[in-house]
């Protein structure tokens, strides 16, 4: 009996993988589903949607969603900044992690270990919300588009990622036949380690742009007074998440029952216009990650190495 | 993960300082490398700590934070005594156990499964899926879950509605509050949590595998004894510093989730902070409620840590 039941384990190779498949496409679906349905929402009549008619694709096509978001004018306006804000953010980031990444890369740097306690203490221990909003403020960069671009100018763990890169990938030989040939660090980085850092440099550029394009609370803390320099994420945050009114009303109580009616009505076009909403500011990243999903791998990789 | 383990302190500080002073001109050019991270950590990061004393002070904006009066421990005896402490500080462990416990092993195991699949594309096809929700802003993901669980006209109702059970009203539930916060952030974080044991499983020597098949291993035995081996010290250096943020419950995602009839299930210390300093203007007791925060995940972090490295020799530092 114990010898069969075992036997039922060694050889369960097949049951094993059975309940593996099942579990992966459970994964699959579970995944994409509500994807899915958000983009087929968007494209239905709010009523089918809300009465659970539309399960997959859409019912009753309408473009009805989008000619409100077209109309919508703050939603472009917030597009605007964001991209600005994912753009020249993401460069900045750039340009402060990838220097700094390598000069912490060479040997020759004096205070390396240092310099390297200074970064990594901020990843456990900061001043925490008030003292930096203060900070800020003590600078005069309060409701200002710059306190948004520079914020978290540099994340250590990135510039750890791009460190270990450098000081892993590009070898030694090559800093010294370009010292030999003349060339001093400015020349080593920019003609030799920039050029052969093309998976790094993708890699951060997406970390951070990703961090850029979703980002709302600094926002909503920073920018309370500039309106018109939000980001999307806090239109869509006014659009999306404090328009529940349908919900909210009827939780209250007091009011008619075609009130109620006439407020879940609007509820319905409220919602078909969040479900495109959604539609038009997702599009951009989950267009771009999957033609750089092969160098994510290599960049969680990097940061996790133990020297 | 993030060790300076096994660097000495730099030798050039130990000879003479001629020596170090010549070294220091050699490199120069690194530390115009250097300079605006610098700038930018000392500026942006380590001035603000100053900024931590108003927690032992009565701030007055029109007297600076030196300025204003002491007040020792005041603002911390008030939190200890205040109704939300206790509040606060079990929503906040609620949330981070639970996601803990639920979505710390999802991933290795996806991992571990998806590593068995042969066939690559249909393998690349779910991996790239699931990196997805990854992509997908907090304030998106957050108005999906209400736009699901709306008890009117979401999904998830309707589907409830279905089986004969009436409409849930998820986002007024204290009790379901830590559900929809959990179950979410597996949704979004699965695939991209598994990407690191993926690629350290991808590193697994094939001729162990191979030899473990030739001795009659099945595949869960080459699984427990092969490939989660590998795993072991990745998924120590992510559990560390996953207790390490025990109270780092971020207030990103939990201040979109809350209504008035879940307040009591969702308000987290980090949100709490934010309505005491932004929008009560209580600067001092935000700060001092922040401190306490970070001086309890600190002492954490070390512990564990300490815990770590004696039990199964791997750590942070």
């Amino acid at each position: 009996m114990k010898t069969r039941k075992r036997n039922f384990w060694f050889n369960g190779d097949k049951v094993f993988m059975g309940i593996s498949y099942v579990a992966l496409a459970l994964v699959f679906v579970l995944t994409l589903y509500p994807m899915i349905f958000v983009l087929s929402a968007s494209f239905s009549d709010p009523g089918a949607v809300s009465s659970g008619e539309m399960v997959l694709f859409p019912k009753e096509f309408t473009l009805e969603g989008y000619r409100y978001i077209l109309k919508y004018n703050e939603i472009w306006l917030g597009y605007a900044n964001t991209i600005f804000y994912t753009l020249v953010g993401t460069f900045i980031n750039l340009a402060v992690t990838l220097p700094a990444a390598y000069a912490l890369s060479r040997k020759e740097l004096v205070g390396r270990n240092l310099i390297l306690f200074l970064f990594m203490f901020t990843m456990y221990f900061s001043g925490g919300l008030i003292p930096s909003y203060l900070n800020a403020n003590s600078f005069g960069l309060v409701n200002t588009r710059t306190f948004v671009l520079i914020n978290g100018a540099v994340s250590v763990y990135n510039l750890i990622v791009a460190r270990t890169f450098f000081s892993s990938t590009i070898p030694e030989q090559l800093h010294e036949a370009a010292r030999i040939d003349g060339a001093d660090m400015f020349k080593d980085f920019f003609k030799i380690v920039l050029p052969l850092s093309k998976p790094v440099i993708v890699v951060l550029a997406l970390y951070y742009g990703v961090g850029h394009w979703n980002e709302y609370f600094t926002s909503m803390i920073y920018l309370a007074k500039r309106r018109e320099a939000w980001p999307l994420q806090l239109f869509l945050k006014e659009i999306l998440i404090q328009g529940q009114f349908a919900e909210s009303a009827l939780m209250a109580g007091g009011l008619s029952t075609e009130e109620i009616a006439y407020l879940f009505k609007q509820a319905d076009t409220a919602n078909m216009v969040k479900y495109g909403v959604i539609v038009v500011s997702v599009v951009p990243m989950l267009a771009i990650y999957p033609w750089l999903q092969k160098y994510f791998a290599q960049g969680v990789m990097l940061g996790a190495v133990k020297e | 993960m993030f060790s300076v383990k096994g660097t000495r302190i730099s030798p050039a500080g130990k000879r003479g300082g001629k020596r170090s002073f010549r070294n220091l001109l050699k490199c120069w050019q690194l530390y115009v490398f250097l300079l605006p991270a610098l700038l930018y950590i000392i500026l942006f990061v380590y001035k603000p700590m100053y900024g931590i004393l108003i927690a032992f002070k009565d701030f007055r904006i029109g007297d600076g934070i030196w300025g204003s009066e002491w007040v020792g421990m005041e603002n911390f005896q008030r939190l200890f005594d205040s109704y939300w402490f206790p509040v606060i500080l079990k929503n906040t462990l609620t949330l981070s156990l639970l996601s803990l416990v639920v979505g710390f092993p999802l991933p290795i195991i996806f991992a571990l499964l998806l590593n068995e699949l042969r066939w690559k594309k249909v393998r690349n096809a779910i991996q790239t899926v699931s990196y997805a929700p990854h992509f997908i802003s907090t304030v998106v993901i957050c108005s999906m879950i209400m736009l699901f669980l709306s008890p009117s006209s979401g999904i998830v109702n309707h589907f409830l509605n279905l089986l004969g059970i009436d409409s849930v009203y998820f986002m007024q539930d204290t009790g379901l509050f830590k559900w929809v916060y959990v179950l979410s952030g597996v949704w979004q974080g699965l695939g991209w949590s598994s990407i690191i044991y993926s690629a350290a499983l991808s590193g697994v020597d094939r001729n162990l595998l191979e030899a473990a098949q030739i001795d009659g291993a099945s595949r869960i035995q080459r699984i427990i004894h092969v490939n989660i081996p590998v795993l072991v010290p990745t998924m120590m250096v992510l559990l560390i510093l996953q207790c390490g943020s025990l109270l780092g419950v971020g207030y990103e995602k939990v201040y979109l989730l809350q209504t008035d009839a879940n307040i009591t299930a969702s308000e987290v210390i980090s949100t709490y902070v934010y309505k005491m300093g932004l929008i009560e203007a209580d600067f001092s007791f935000s700060t001092a409620v922040n401190l306490f925060n970070s001086v309890v995940n600190s002492v954490i972090l070390i512990v564990v840590n300490f815990l770590s490295n004696r039990v199964t020799k791997n750590g942070l530092w």
